[in-house]
């Protein structure tokens, strides 16, 4: 990923306000349920699934982010994801639910440095001061032109969870802030 | 800009995460094979549109993707109260939409 490399020494050339990198490949799929289906998958997947609104939650590395009050997108490493989907199609069987493996739909940039804030704000329109999006919290939002799902996973960091075919428009989004400082 | 409170992520969020929807509490008759015309094309086409306070759907398209309910005043364009899908509209103290 070119245009990766490229943000990452635009942020890193100086005293490195905020540097962005992709994510390691991941498996993921988005999960729509009711009770009975959401603790079928918490107990599945090995991690509870937060019911409380624009939560994540994670366990041995296996995420799910509420992205509203029946969905979820549940993240796992990409050598899971064959068992994480077999396991789960088994676990679900006789329960209405919607289970589909977007894997390859999304690519993940993480964004770190004490600048994240200002250099995400350069195209997102939601407060993120700590006080108002603190570390677990997540989102479904927008970037400048582009919709993505937005978790802090540190006080200086974020994930940015994007569309494969928005990710070089929202690298470069975020490579003009990251040279601009926000 | 305006915030709008989504009451599924229990938020204030910006308005361009939403899209407006119509009008609010337009319900569908149950056979609509049994409507004469006259009534069929008031449920499809004709909306109160008033000037003060309206009923009206919005939907949190770039969040949670939910469709809720909010009441606004037409006239200074303040969204007074949201409230989830399903549930009845609000009485609003009187203080609210005197404007």
């Amino acid at each position: 990923m070119a245009s990766v490399d490229a943000a990452v020494s635009a942020g890193g050339g100086r005293d490195a306000g905020a540097l962005v990198r992709a994510a390691a490949p991941a498996a993921r799929f988005v999960f729509r349920g009711r009770d009975a289906a959401v603790a079928t998958v918490a107990s599945a997947l090995g991690t509870p699934l937060s019911l409380e609104p624009c939560r994540a939650s994670q366990s041995v590395g296996r995420i799910a982010l509420w992205l509203g009050p029946d969905e979820w997108l549940l993240i796992a490493p990409r050598s899971e994801g064959g068992l994480v989907a077999s396991v789960l199609a088994k676990a679900l069987g006789g329960v209405p639910h919607a289970l589909v493996d977007v894997s390859d739909r999304n690519s993940a940039l993480i964004v770190s440095g004490p600048a994240v804030e200002d250099v995400l704000s350069a195209g997102c329109p939601l407060d993120l001061d700590q006080a108002a999006f603190p570390v677990g919290m997540c989102t479904r939002t927008l970037f400048a032109k582009a919709e993505i799902v937005l978790w802090r996973t540190a006080p200086a960091e974020f994930r940015v969870e994007v569309a494969r075919s928005f990710l070089p428009y929202v690298e470069g989004v975020l490579a003009v802030a990251v040279r601009d400082g926000g | 800009m305006l915030l709008i409170h989504c009451p599924y992520c229990a938020m204030e969020r910006p308005e361009i995460e939403f899209r407006h929807a119509g009008e609010a509490h337009v319900a569908r008759a149950p056979d609509p094979s049994q409507l004469d015309d006259e009534t069929w094309a008031e449920f499809l086409y004709f909306r109160s549109n008033p000037k003060g306070v309206h009923a009206e759907r919005w939907r949190h398209v770039h969040g949670c993707g939910r469709f809720f309910n909010a009441l606004r005043d037409t006239v200074s364009d303040r969204l007074l109260v949201t409230y989830k899908a399903g549930e009845v509209r609000p009485e609003l103290p009187p203080q609210e939409h005197s404007r």
